[in-house]
C-alpha cells in the first residue's frame, strides 16, 4: 500500500463517520415519520363538535385539496398555532378541517367562539380513536391531503407563518394544479 | 458494626425492589391466565411509546401510551396474533414503535454492517500475518559468520576482564 494510502485511509473513515453522526445530532427524534405519507387517508365517520347529530367522514375531505388539524384546548401549542391557521383560513386557498382530539365539548366550542373558527368543520375524537388510526402522538399535528384524498404532507407541531409561506402554501398549490 | 452493616445492606435491598416495582401501574386489565398477562406485557415491552420515546409502551405513563395499551389489549382479547398487533401499530407510527428493528433495504446496514467489519479486520489481520511470515530470512554469509563470532569472543573477553 502507498504510504500516503495508509494515512488517507483513517482520515476519510474519520471524516465519513464525523459527517454521518452531525447529521444523527441535527435530525428531530421527535419528529417520527409518518407511514401514512403517500397513502389514502385513514376512514373515519365522527360526530362534530359543533352539531353532535351530524357527522364528519373521510368522504368529506375528498374532491378538493384539504387540511386536517389535530388540535385540543388542553395542548398548548395548539394556542400558539391557533392564529396562523386563522390567517390561513383567510387566504381562503385552502379548506381546513379540525380534528377535535380528546376533548371536552364544552371547552373546544368555548375556544372557537373565544379565538376564532378557522375550521369548515371539526370532528369530535373523543376517545382518541380516530387520532390512533392517523398515528397522532401529540397535537398539533396537521395533514394535508390531495384531491383524492391522498395524504401528501404531515407537519408535527405549531405551524408558524414561515412553514405556511415556504411550505403548505407552495404544496397546496401544487396539488390544487394537478388534475 | 456488623449490625449497623446489615441494616445498611438491608437498606440497600429494600431501596433496590422499590425501584423495581416503582413502574407504572397498568391499567386494571384483567386475564384469563397469568401467562396471559406475562404474553401482553412482553408484547408490550417490545413497543416504544412515541411520547417519552426512551421508554416502552410498559413503562410509559403517557396518555398516549394508556391508549395504546388499551387499543393492543384489545386487539388480544379479540383474539389478533401479535404480529397482527405489530402490523396495527407499524401502519400507523411507521417502524419507529419497534424496538427490534426488521430486516429490510434501508436496515441492512444496520444489521450486517458489524459483520462487513468484522471480515474486513479478519482480511487485513490475515493479510498482515502473511506478510510476516513471508519475510526474507536473511542468511549471513561464511565472512559474515565468522565477523559475528570473534564479536561476541571480544565482547565475552571484556566482560569477564571487568
Amino acid at each position: 500500500m502507498p504510504r500516503f494510502l495508509r494515512y488517507l485511509v483513517p482520515l476519510l473513515l474519520f471524516v465519513l463517520l464525523a459527517a454521518l453522526l452531525y447529521r444523527g445530532l441535527s435530525l428531530d427524534p421527535k419528529l417520527v415519520p409518518s407511514p401514512l405519507i403517500d397513502k389514502a387517508m385513514p376512514a373515519f365517520t365522527l360526530p362534530r363538535l359543533q352539531d353532535a347529530a351530524a357527522t364528519l367522514s373521510d368522504s368529506d375531505l375528498r374532491g378538493k385539496v384539504s387540511i386536517l388539524n389535530v388540535w385540543a384546548t388542553w395542548c398548548v401549542s395548539c394556542r400558539a398555532e391557533h392564529a396562523t391557521l386563522l390567517e390561513l383560513a383567510r387566504t381562503g386557498k385552502v379548506n381546513i378541517y379540525g380534528l377535535n382530539y380528546k376533548d371536552n365539548r364544552a371547552n373546544a366550542r368555548r375556544w372557537l367562539a373565544q379565538l376564532g373558527n378557522p375550521y369548515i368543520a371539526n370532528a369530535f375524537d373523543e376517545d382518541g380513536r380516530v387520532g390512533i388510526n392517523w398515528g397522532v402522538y401529540g397535537a398539533p399535528e396537521t395533514f394535508i391531503m390531495d384531491k383524492q384524498g391522498i395524504v401528501r404532507h404531515k407537519h408535527v407541531g405549531p405551524l408558524t407563518r414561515e412553514i405556511i409561506a415556504t411550505e403548505i402554501l407552495p404544496l397546496v398549490a401544487r396539488l390544487d394544479s394537478g388534475s | 458494626m456488623i449490625k449497623l452493616l446489615s441494616m445498611l445492606l438491608a437498606a440497600c435491598l429494600l431501596a433496590g425492589a422499590a425501584t423495581v416495582q416503582a413502574t407504572v401501574t397498568l391499567e386494571s386489565f384483567t386475564f384469563d391466565t397469568p401467562q396471559q398477562e406475562d404474553h401482553f406485557k412482553n408484547l408490550i415491552a417490545e413497543l416504544r411509546c412515541l411520547v417519552c420515546q426512551n421508554q416502552s409502551l410498559l413503562d410509559s405513563d403517557a396518555e398516549l401510551a394508556h391508549d395504546l395499551r388499551a387499543e393492543v389489549y384489545e386487539m388480544m382479547q379479540k383474539g389478533n396474533s401479535d404480529e397482527q398487533v405489530v402490523e396495527f401499530l407499524v401502519a400507523r407510527y411507521g417502524d419507529f414503535v419497534l424496538y427490534n428493528p426488521p430486516f429490510k433495504p434501508s436496515t441492512w446496514l444496520i444489521w450486517i454492517g458489524p459483520f462487513i467489519v468484522l471480515l474486513v479486520a479478519l482480511f487485513l489481520l490475515w493479510r498482515s500475518l502473511r506478510r510476516q511470515q513471508h519475510m526474507p530470512q536473511h542468511e549471513i554469509s561464511e565472512a559474515e559468520r565468522k565477523r559475528l563470532e570473534q564479536a561476541l569472543r571480544d565482547n565475552n573477553r571484556e566482560n569477564s576482564r571487568s
